[in-house]
Order: structure tokens, then sequence, then C-alpha cells
């Protein structure tokens, strides 16, 4: 039985241990030590002349064999994790795309354009013609102007206009601004190799500016162009955790990025004909989960339940009530396949670019994706027979709820109505100190960090205990949804100033936006609250910062990056990628906000990173001179014919 | 907690769509999908529909899409727990309950209760949006309060009015509390009501609050020119230029009071009130706090606003009664009155006389003879206002603008009621404010003080000397007399040609930006209310402001009335968006409108001549078109040829349309206005020669139709009919 005071996931890890069921925890446990020149990234296998090593004590050699030094190994390998975790996200990206083009065409049966407004904005934004104009049309040409994005031979990204005008200067001057996407993760792998670039000033710019295409261009055309497709996520609720997954029900988990096979999924799970045969099986009906950022992405648009996030995968198999977990790409481990073989779940993969030795295999296309759906569906069900009743234990009380859905039309709409939608109630409150900034958490969450380490929970709940707003993507949300964070009952956790604005508008204090593309919302989320005005003409300038406690994979780096990059100060925990290399690390860790406003910090004190988003924004309040007391302005009808500026129209797009 | 304001609102926008629904299928059944529906009088029709959406109703059926818009814009209650945002929800849940409201209202007017009913006023037609309306973009208001509920007591109503008036700020009424409303306590107490006092009541149900928010919006769309459909820019402006804000008085919020709060937050309007009810302070839709509650009666308007971020500056007057616009309009009845001054056959006068700066005592008021106390209560009062001012900018011109701002000065105290001029004055002093200490020393305290404040440029000194014996009126009255006829003579004298310097008025480009009056001394200012010396004295009393010197300069066309100087005034004045301008023309290059204009001419091709519309004509014209639709056609800074807007002076003026022929081209005007200005066109159309003329000028009992005029014409053998074609 379980434990009140324990956590679901650290229940069925006992459990686990009980069924003798390998976990993450354990293998890593068996990497210990891990390789020292590995973890400062002072470790060159790029050619065969290598690996090569640095002794970072300076003892050992200084040099690699063609005579790279360590800031040269470290801003390669760096570029190179920018570059991959670039990779991941823009090639999603491309996968909406042509989903976006195969639906306008009409050859992608079951999907259709869900959100028109948006389509228009994408239209207007990359300079389409609209007027007079089958929606099919436009979307057509959207589509094909998202896949230009990544490798057309000239000019930079088209989204990067979206950018506060002074922030699109600095990436000029620098030279940063990312061409197509593409090109900058095929120049970063050329530049990367033997006998290239070996400046690690301009490795790092490099870094910058693949980063950009991942945040500017793969993460936005894929957070857009699904919003087109599947829906622009709105408020909705929803239900966390293991507790998610019923008795009585054939339970399917849907893992991974790419939410195209997902959305399919959810339509057919609609199908009356899917419970009936669910019925015939003898459960009461299918239930439909998600976990990693498939889970987000389902959950921020249709209310989908959420397993868990990243380190709670092979927990979700070991309920022993999943009939198959289906999976497309990304953060999903090799290690389910064993997990699978010790119960009766099926592990489906579904791309080809991403097949597990001993999964069972059912390709997914865009033109019989309902088809391939519906037959996924029915392998699970029919896998419902072979459930060992006895190994089932799902941990009971663990079903915290969700609001989630916050993306950036959700935050404009839910601050004004349908007429007065803006940001500005949000710089309102942050200009006069109900709300004293906000934090971006993103990312994954790891078995460095600790065994079921809360960090993100703690660091939310410090954050809104001292009026700090939280918005959070990907596992990090996956995270504090779990700890039941994201209702709006949550304004009681906070600072008198957040629970006034919390309770005005109805919101919870840390605000699910979405999966890991989806930091692209927070993207244009500070661009928005720049142009609102009355915090600077930068997003520099502004009170916010972004943090990565438990960072993993790659594309957590190019989101670190990027955010960076874009004027946002972050903070990852655990280890810096470049921790071998002094010049590179104060790069990074100082210079870089000389280049371009902002910097990273590596903090492995977990504890400690809540004080440092906290101090640097009150650093940036103070710049603003908002921190300063300020008399209550009284209008005079001069004052008040000079506010009428604001009634001027604007550019509605972005 | 505002989750509990949200629910109220959401559930009372959930009745009130329900109500309008209702009220519309009567409607329907009784009157049928086509009838018409309207407002009276406006050319906005629905005004809060029409800035919102740009749809214009105007029938039942057009109501019956807008219900459809309105209840799809409900949206669902916050559930128990974990509900998803609800502020949004509500500001929308608000749009909803004004969309409703308003065909609710519409409906009235169609089936009953008629909203118009004893003290209820219902919908303000353009002629007083028009009027009033600009007072909240000029500054003279700045802005309205829209009361709903009632006061403690009706004491305390009063007390509230006073304090909002005083404050200059309009007084909306709309509403009750436990069956009591704030007009009806006003009402008992015998506070005079209407558009003058600034004390509106508009309606005894909650939905009359379209009428004020209404309103604010035809502001916005007429003086913010902002189109209709940009529902965000008018809701900017209504948050940017009309500070108005929802006082709630009473003992507790009806559902549908908090769904109106929410329609009014989308204006940047807060609710304020002395209720318990939950607040919502975080600022962002409006200026400041949203709601705040619990505000102790005594300190409620002070709190309104300051959370409405309202700066106002009164000039403190050292009199023993409130002093204010709002008072302007306030009338004294008979049995109220503590004295009437002048009147038939009571000498009595007021005079403004240019002196030189020695011999002026700066705020030396006198009193010679008794005041008040001495004085026996009722009418026959004898009193000389005697103001002497020097100053080294004054001249004797602007003793006659100076006389006329008396009017405004003393009619702004309470209790005191002015009415005339010169030395057919005849003003009242109430009961009341003699009750208060007010005295005839305080007329001159008044008129020291508003001198300076408002002429602080040109005079540097005045004395007030007040001769309330009969002998010594009588006395004074012949000089005075004198004098008058002197000015007179002097003004008539003045034309067009014996002037080298005509003057700009550039008022009114806080909405119209590329409109610019050119005032001559045979033209005024379209308003009528700024004639040549008016720009002259505006001029000397504000060298930056909006009356400049127009050198004529060389005559491009003397017919026609251009000149080089005019001409290039207008074309940097308009931000080059006009080249020429005639002052003598309707057909080429006329001058441009605001929208101030006291008439409208509009040419009427078949009869070869133009009607004249003023703006107290509401009905329908022969050309076609109402005033206020013709209104839309002539302002906003348009050049439209055939269509010209401009003061009722302007056509006793030799100057009128000469180009084009003249007060001959004048075949229709309303017999009123004909009645109006009767002697003086007599009198102009002698001097051109124009035989019985007034009599050929058909009106709406003779001429409803274009064909109708023309038929007049041919009856009486219009002079028009002989003239050359108009184009």
């Amino acid at each position: 039985m379980e434990e009140k005071s324990k956590t679901a996931d650290q229940v069925m890890l006992d459990r686990m241990k009980e069924l003798k069921v390998e976990t993450m925890y354990d293998r890593y446990q068996a990497q210990l030590p891990q390789c020292g020149y590995g973890s400062l990234a002072l470790c060159c296998r790029h050619c065969n002349y290598g690996p090569c090593n640095i002794d970072p004590f300076g003892k050992g050699p200084k040099k690699g064999i063609c005579g790279a030094d360590a800031n040269t190994f470290a801003a390669r390998h760096y570029l190179r994790m920018s570059a991959a975790g670039t990779a991941c996200h823009s090639d999603h990206a491309r996968a909406a795309a042509h989903l976006l083009v195969s639906t306008a065409r009409g050859e992608a049966p079951g999907y259709r354009i869900k959100d028109v407004e948006k389509l228009m904005m994408v239209a207007e934004c990359f300079g389409i013609k609209t007027k007079d104009r089958k929606i099919n049309e436009i979307a057509e040409e959207v589509g094909e102007m998202a896949l230009m994005e990544f490798g057309k031979p000239y000019g930079t990204l088209l989204f990067l206009k979206r950018a506060p005008e002074a922030r699109q200067k600095i990436w000029e001057k620098l030279g940063i601004a990312p061409r197509a996407i593409d090109r900058e993760v095929t120049e970063s792998m050329h530049r990367t190799g033997m006998g290239g670039d070996q400046d690690y000033q301009n490795l790092t710019k490099q870094a910058m500016r693949v980063a950009l295409a991942d945040g500017w261009g793969g993460c936005m055309i894929a957070t857009e162009l699904q919003d087109i497709m599947f829906g622009t996520p709105k408020p909705t609720q929803g239900r966390s955790n293991l507790g998610v997954i019923k008795k009585d029900h054939v339970n399917i988990i849907v893992h991974g990025h790419e939410p195209q096979l997902a959305e399919a999924i959810v339509l057919a799970c609609g199908d009356p004909e899917v419970t009936k045969a669910a019925q015939a099986a003898g459960a009461k009906g299918v239930v439909l989960a998600g976990l990693c950022c498939t889970a987000n992405e389902l959950l921020v648009r249709h209310g989908i339940p959420m397993a868990g996030h990243m380190t709670v995968q092979e927990a979700a198999i070991a309920t022993g009530a999943v009939e198959a977990m289906v999976v497309d790409i990304q953060c999903v481990m090799q290690s389910l396949a064993d997990t699978a073989k010790q119960f009766h779940t099926k592990l489906i993969t579904t791309l080809s670019k991403a097949k597990i030795f001993g999964a069972e295999h059912v390709e997914f296309e865009d033109e019989h994706a309902l088809e391939t759906a519906k037959k996924i569906i029915m392998m699970a069900v029919g896998n419902y027979k072979n459930r060992d009743k006895e190994k089932v234990f799902i941990p009971a009380s663990a079903e915290p709820n969700i609001v989630a859905g916050f993306s950036h039309e959700t935050i404009k709409y839910m601050l004004g109505g349908k007429y007065r939608a803006s940001y500005r109630p949000l710089n309102d409150n942050i200009i006069n100190g109900r709300i004293r900034g906000v934090v971006g958490i993103a990312g994954c969450t790891s078995p460095k960090a600790g065994v079921c380490e809360p960090s993100y929970i703690n660091l939310a709940r410090e954050l809104i205990a001292n009026d700090f707003l939280v918005v959070a993507t990907g596992c990090a949300a996956g995270q504090c949804a779990s700890d039941g964070l994201m209702v709006p009952e949550m304004k009681d956790a906070c600072g008198p100033g957040l629970k006034e604005v919390c309770e005005a508008v109805g919101i919870p204090p840390v605000l699910h936006s979405g999966a890991c593309v989806d930091n692209s919302r927070i993207l244009i989320a500070v661009s928005e609250m720049v142009k609102e005005g009355g915090l600077g003409n930068d997003i520099s300038e502004l009170p916010v910062a972004g943090a990565c406690t438990e960072w993993m994979s790659e594309k957590a780096i190019a989101i670190g990056q990027f955010l960076v990059a874009s004027g946002i100060y972050t903070v990852f925990g655990m280890n810096s990628p470049v921790a071998g290399a002094p010049d590179m690390q104060r790069l990074l860790t100082k210079e870089m906000e000389e280049l371009v406003g902002a910097r990273w910090d590596f903090e492995p004190d977990l504890k400690k990173i809540a004080k440092m988003l906290m101090e640097h924004i009150e650093k940036k309040r103070d710049a603003l001179g908002i921190n300063a007391k300020k008399e209550r302005k009284l209008y005079d009808m001069a004052e008040r014919r000079a506010l009428e500026r604001e009634c001027k129209p604007t550019a509605h797009h972005s | 907690m505002s989750k509990i304001i949200c629910t109220a609102a959401i559930r009372g926008a959930n009745q009130i769509v329900d109500k309008a629904d209702k009220k519309l299928a009567d409607a329907i059944a009784q009157k049928g999908r086509d009838c018409k529906v309207e407002f009276p009088n406006t050319a906005y029709y629905l005004p809060i529909i029409y800035s919102m959406t740009g749809v214009a109703v105007k029938t039942l059926e057009d109501c019956e899409y807008i219900m459809g818009m309105a209840r799809s814009m409900l949206p669902p209650l916050p559930a128990e727990k974990h509900w998803v945002p609800y502020l949004g929800h509500t500001l929308d849940a608000g749009m909803a309950t004004l969309f409703s409201e308003e065909i609710y209202e519409a409906c009235k007017y169609l089936i009953g209760p008629h909203p118009v009913d004893g003290i209820w006023l219902g919908a303000a037609d353009d002629v007083i949006m028009r009027e009033r309306g600009i007072e909240f973009v000029d500054g003279t208001a700045p802005g309205f309060a829209a009361i709903v509920g009632c006061a403690p007591d009706a004491d305390t109503a009063v007390k509230i009015a006073r304090e909002l008036q005083q404050k200059n700020l309009y007084v909306f009424m709309q509403s009750d509390n436990l069956g009591v409303s704030f007009a009806e306590q006003l009402a008992e107490k015998g506070v005079q009501m209407g558009w003058d006092t600034r004390l509106v009541p508009f309606g005894k149900e909650t939905s009359a609050a379209v009428y004020a928010l209404g309103f604010a919006n035809r502001a916005a769309l007429s003086f913010g020119n902002v189109p209709p459909g940009e529902a965000r820019r008018n809701l900017l402006y209504n948050k940017n230029r009309i500070f108005a804000f929802v006082l709630a008085l009473g003992t507790g919020v009806t559902d549908e009071q908090y769904a109106n709060a929410a329609g009014a937050i989308n204006y940047g309007f807060p609710t304020i009130t002395n209720i318990d009810i939950p607040e919502i302070l975080p600022t962002g839709v409006c200026t400041y706090e949203h709601v705040v509650s619990r505000v102790p009666i005594d300190k409620i308007v002070d709190k309104c606003i300051e959370v409405r971020g309202l700066k106002i500056s009164i000039h403190k007057l050292d009199i023993p009664v409130a002093y204010g616009p709002a008072f302007e309009g306030e009338r004294i009845r008979k049995e109220d009155m503590q004295i009437e001054i002048g009147g038939p056959g009571v000498p009595a006068f007021e005079y403004v006389c240019a002196k030189e700066i020695d011999d002026v005592t700066d705020g030396k008021v006198q009193v010679v003879g008794p005041d008040l106390e001495g004085i026996p209560p009722g009418p026959g009062v004898s009193l000389g206002i005697m103001v002497e001012v020097a100053g080294r900018k004054m001249q004797p011109d602007f003793e006659p603008i100076f006389e006329r701002q008396m009017h405004r000065f003393l009619g702004e105290a309470q209790g005191l009621f002015h009415m005339g001029q010169r030395d057919m004055i005849r003003h009242r002093i109430s009961k009341e404010a003699f009750k208060s200490g007010f005295r005839i020393k305080h007329i001159g305290d008044i008129i020291h003080a508003k001198f300076h404040s408002d002429f602080g440029a040109i005079v540097d000194k005045v004395q007030v000397t007040l001769y309330t014996k009969k002998e010594d009126v009588e006395r004074l009255l012949k000089d005075v007399r004198a004098a008058y006829v002197e000015r007179d003579a002097r003004l008539e004298g003045m034309t067009d040609d014996s002037v080298s310097l005509f003057y700009s008025c550039t008022l009114c480009q806080s909405f119209a930006p590329t409109h610019i009056c050119v005032v001559s001394p045979e033209r005024s200012g379209l308003c009528g209310s700024v004639s040549w010396l008016d720009g002259k004295a505006g001029y000397e009393i504000n060298p930056t402001g909006p009356n400049q010197p127009i050198e004529r300069g060389k005559t491009v066309d003397g017919r026609l009335g251009q000149w080089e100087g005019t001409n290039s005034f207008i074309f940097n004045g308009s931000n080059r968006s006009l080249e020429k301008v005639s002052l003598y023309s309707i057909m080429t290059d006329p001058m441009t409108s605001c929208g101030c204009f006291e008439c409208i001419s509009a040419m009427l091709p078949s009869t070869n001549g133009i009607m004249v519309v003023d703006r107290d004509f509401t009905e329908m014209t022969p050309c076609g078109m109402k005033f206020s639709t013709l209104a839309g056609t002539v302002g906003g800074g348009l050049q439209t040829p055939g269509f010209m807007g401009h003061s009722k002076f302007y056509l006793s003026s030799k100057k009128f349309v000469s180009a084009d022929g003249g007060l001959a081209r004048v075949v229709w005007m309303p017999k009123a206005l004909k009645e109006e200005l009767g002697e003086i066109l007599v009198k102009t159309a002698g001097e051109l020669g124009l035989e019985d003329f007034l009599t050929k000028i058909a009106d709406e009992t003779v001429a409803q139709t274009e064909e109708e005029v023309v038929a007049y014409m041919q009856k009486v053998n219009h002079p028009a009919l002989a003239l050359a074609p108009m184009f």
C-alpha cells in the first residue's frame, strides 16, 4: 500500500523495486562515477585522432592532437548540442508543415484547419495575400512557405520580425539573425568538425544563431502550425499523474513529442465503435493519456489527462494497466521495451525515424492517420485480455487537477475579453509591483537531480510565494502539474500581490503553456509585453527570467540559448555543459550579457536558484525605475489627449 | 473575491439576454420582423452595437442577428472548483449584456413601456450629443458618473449630486435599489434635473445604463473619428478621454447590475460603491482599480475621482454657494426666488467698459445702495452692474465679448439664474442662496475672479460697482444705452473688405484634425459662438491658441472669397489635405466643418436652390436626410460641394453664398428657424433687393419633399428659379 506522504512516482518506485523492474535510477547508479572528461566537456571524439582528453587540473595534456584547446573542445561540444536540440524541434516542425500542406490539399483525411484566425495571422506575418482567397489555398501557401524556412537560400527567418525592433537590431549587429534552419544546423555541424572553426567566441556566436533558428524558427513554426491544425490552446480543465490510468479501462499512453498521430488517436477514440469494442473486451471504455510533451500538446488543446513527465515513463508501464504505449519521437527511453516485456504492455513505435529494438512498429502516415490510429487502438483493446489483474497497481490518490492551455492568445484574452484583450493588466501589475516579475520554467526531469526530486515544484512554490508569476512548459510543467500547482485555488499559496491578480483574473499562479516547442509562446509573450509598453524597449529590460533545474536533453541547451540570445537571463541547475573550459564558461555566464543583454547561470545548488532569479528580476525592476514608489497619477485634459495615442490603430498580428 | 462578482455578472448577463430575447419576440409578434427600430433622432443607430460591431441595426430582424451574437458571447459560469480564467469571460458577458439591453430599450420605444416617462428622459438624441458630448472632449466636463441604485436618503442624494455637479461631472442616472432610484430621490427634493443641470435621469430600469454608455460610444464615433466596428479603439478612446465611472449606491447589487458593471469595465469605467461587495483592485482594463467597495458615503465622490484617475481643477471662488458649469442650466422658479432683478419695466443693466489703467482699482467691489437684506423679497428689483476693466491689451472692441460671458460667469453660481443681456436682463436669486449668505456683492466678486481667470491675458484690473437704487440705475442707463448704440454702429459698419486680417479657429481640431474655420467679419464661425471679434480677442488672450490672425494677402478670386493668405493657411493648417477654401461659395471649395455647425445648407438640384436646416429641426428634410444624417455627410473636415455647415448669423450676411447667388438661393428652411431669424433676414433680403422674400421660402408646413418645394416655388415665383443654374 502506498504511504500518504509519498508522491505517486515515489510510490511507484517502491513498487518497481518490489517487482524487480529496473529503472533509470538503477541505471544511473550503475553509471557512477560518470566520466569526468565528458562531464566537463573536455573529451573530443570529433575525429579519429581522438578520443582526446584535456586535463582539467593542468598537469596532463592542455591540447588535443590537432591542437584544439579546452575552450574549443567545450565550444564545439556546446554548439553541437545546440544544433542537435534545434534539429529535434525543427524536424518536428517540418512534419507539422508537411501535414499542413497535405491537410490543405485534402490529402490528410481527418485533419482540418481549426484556427482560421491564427492561419491569417501567420499568413500576414509571412506576407501571404489573404483577401478573397480560400482558406485551404492560404493554408497550403503558409505550409509551403514554412517548409521554405528550412532551406531557403537567402534571407533570414520570417518570424524574427515578431521580436521587438531593438532585439532585431541586436541580432543584426552581432550577425546572429538566423538564416534557413537547416542551413544553421548544417553549418554548425560543419564548423565543429575537425579543422573547422576553432575560435570559441565565434563558435558560440553560431550557437546563438542556431538556437535562435530553433526558438524563432523550428519551435515557433511547430507551435503556430499545430495551433492552426489542432486549435490554439484555451484554458481547459485536465487531470494529471499516474492516477489517470484507470483500472477498469483499456489504457493507451501516447508518449513523445509530435502530436500528429496522437491527435488522430484523440479523434478515433471518440468513435463509438471504440467504446463498444472495449466493452466487448470486458473494459468500461478506453482511457487515452499522455506522457512527456505529447501529453502537454494534448492536454493544452483537448484536456486529455497527463500521466506524467520524462522520469515517470517506466512507472506508467509498471502500473500493469497500460495496454499500449504508443511512442513517436524524442525522450522515449529504449528501456521501455524491457519494461514492457515484464508486463502485458505493447510498446508501439510509429515513426520510421524512431524505432526501438524489440518494439512493435506501426508506421504513421499523414494520409492514413485515422486508420492507423484506429488500428493502434484496436491493438490495445485486443491486449486488454492479456492484462494480469494481480499486477495492476495504480497510485490511488494521485490525480491532481490542472487548468492548462495558456497560449499567448489566451493570456491576452483572459486579461481583457474579446474587446479589450491585451497585456496591459499584466504589465500594469508588474509595474505596480503586485507581480514582481515572470519566470519561465522549462525543461526536463532527471535522475541526476535526485530520486523523484521535486525541484521545479519547490522552485515554483517559492517564486509564487514571493509574488512571481510562473509560466511552465515541457516536463517542468508536468512536474508542477503532478503537485497540483496548476489550479486557480493555488492562489492561496501566493504572496498577497500575485494572489490578488490570480483572483481578479481567475488564473493559477503557475501557468501551463504547453510542450517544449511551445517555449516559442514565451518568446511571443515577452515580445508582446515589450510592445504593450511601460517595461522598456527590449526583452532584456523586462523583469523576467528563465530556469531549467534538471536539464537533460540537447533541446534544453537550445532552448536555454535561444532564451538568452533573445534577452532572457536563464539559470540551469546541476552542471554547466562547458565547466572544464574557464573562458568559455565566462563567455556564457558573464560576457554574453554585453553581447545580447542576457546571460546564463549554472547553479548546482537547486535551493539557490529561486533566489538568483528573484534577485535578477528585482535588479531589472530597479533599472526600469518601477521599484520606486510613485504617487497615483491623476489626469487632466491635456494629459488625456496625450493618452489618446493609445487609441490609434496598431498592427494586430502576433 | 472577484470570482463572486464574475459569477454574478455572468448570471446577470444570462438573465438579461433572456429578457431581451423575450422582449424582441413580443415586438416581432406585434410589429413584424421588418418593423423599423431606432432610438429617436440619431445617425448612430443603436450606438453600442453600431460602434462595437459596425452593424447598423435598422429592423427587428437585425435585432435577431445581434441577439444571436450576444448569446454566443455568453460564457459558462465559473466552475466551483478548478475554474478556468473568468475575467475575459466576464467582460464579454458584460458586452453581451449591453447589446441585449440596447435591443431591449429599442423594443420599448416600439411596444412600450415608453422610455420617456415622467422624470425619465430615455435616449439622448444627436442634438444633445453634439452639444454635450463635445464637453467631454474639450474638457468642460471631465466625465460622468453613472449612478445606479439610490442614496441612503434623499438629502444624501442631493448632497452627492451637488458634489458631482461642483466637480463639473455629468450625472447619468439609471436603475434602482429596492424600488428607489437616485433620480427619484432628487425629484423628491425638488432638484431640477435634465441636460441643462447635468443631472440626467435616463431610466429606472438597469437597462437604461445603455443610454449612458452609448453616449460615450457616440462621443468616440463623432469626436474621436473612430469608425464604427473598431471596438477596441472606441473603448480605448473612452478609457483615455471620457473619464466616467459607475457609482453604485444602495444596500445590495443585483446580478443584472453586476452584468452592467462588467460591461462598463470594458470602457475603462470602474465601479465604486458604498455596498459591502468584493473588490477587484489589480489594474489594467481600467486605469486603476476595477471595483472598489465599502466606501463611506461622505467620502464616496472623492474616492470615485481618485479611482478613475481624474484631475479636476476648480477655481475656488470665495462665495457662499456652489459654483460650476453644471449650475448654469439651473432655473429658479418664482416660488423659490428671493428677488428678481430686471424684467419688463424694471430698469437694470450689465455693462462692461474699457478704462484707462489709472481709473480702475483692481478688486474694488462696491454695492451702492442696499444689499439683499435691505431689499424686500419679490420681483421688480433694479440693478446696474457696471464693470470697469483696464489692461494694456484691452480694447473697446472687446467690451461686448466680455459682456456676453457674464451670462456664463453669473449663471454658474448655484442659486443665481441669469437671463438676457445688456439692458434687457432678468436675473433671479434663490431663497436658498440668500439663506446660505449669498449677497449682491458676490456678483461683483464672481465677475472680478472670472475676468481675471478667463481674460487675464488682456485684463489687468477689474472693478465692479453694483447699483441697487432705482434712481441710480435709471440715471446711468442713459449713458449706457448711448454706449450700446455706438458699439452697434461700429460693428455693423464692419465688412470683410474693411479689415485685412481674418482669424482662424481650430478649437475643434482635437476631433476634426483637418478642419479650420476662417472667421471674417461677415462670416462667423459655423458654431455661432466665434465672431471675428471673438477671434481677435481669443488671439490676444492666447497668442498661440486656436485663434490665429490670417493675413488675407493677394486676392485669388474676390467673387468666391479666396485669397492667397487664406488658401495657404488652410493648406498648412489642414495637414496639407485641403488646398483652397471659398468664404462665399457652397459649390466651389466650400469651407469644411468640424461638426458643430448651427445649420447645414444643402443643394436641392431640381429647385436650382439650397435648403437650410438647423440643429433643432429633427424631422425629415426635402433632401431626403434628417439633420443627423446630413451632419455625418458634412462634418469631419471634408469638402463636399453642395453641402456646407454654417452659423445662423451667416444667413443674414450679404456674403452668404454670394458667389452662388446669395440669399436668393434659399428655397426651404424650417418654420421655427424662419421665425427666429425673421427680422434680420427681412432686413438683409431688403438690402439685397429681394421683395417679400421670407414668405417665398418654403417650410415643412408647405413642402416636405423636393418636388413639393419646386411646386411651392412656382406658386410664389421664387427668385431662385430665375437664377443661372448652380452647376
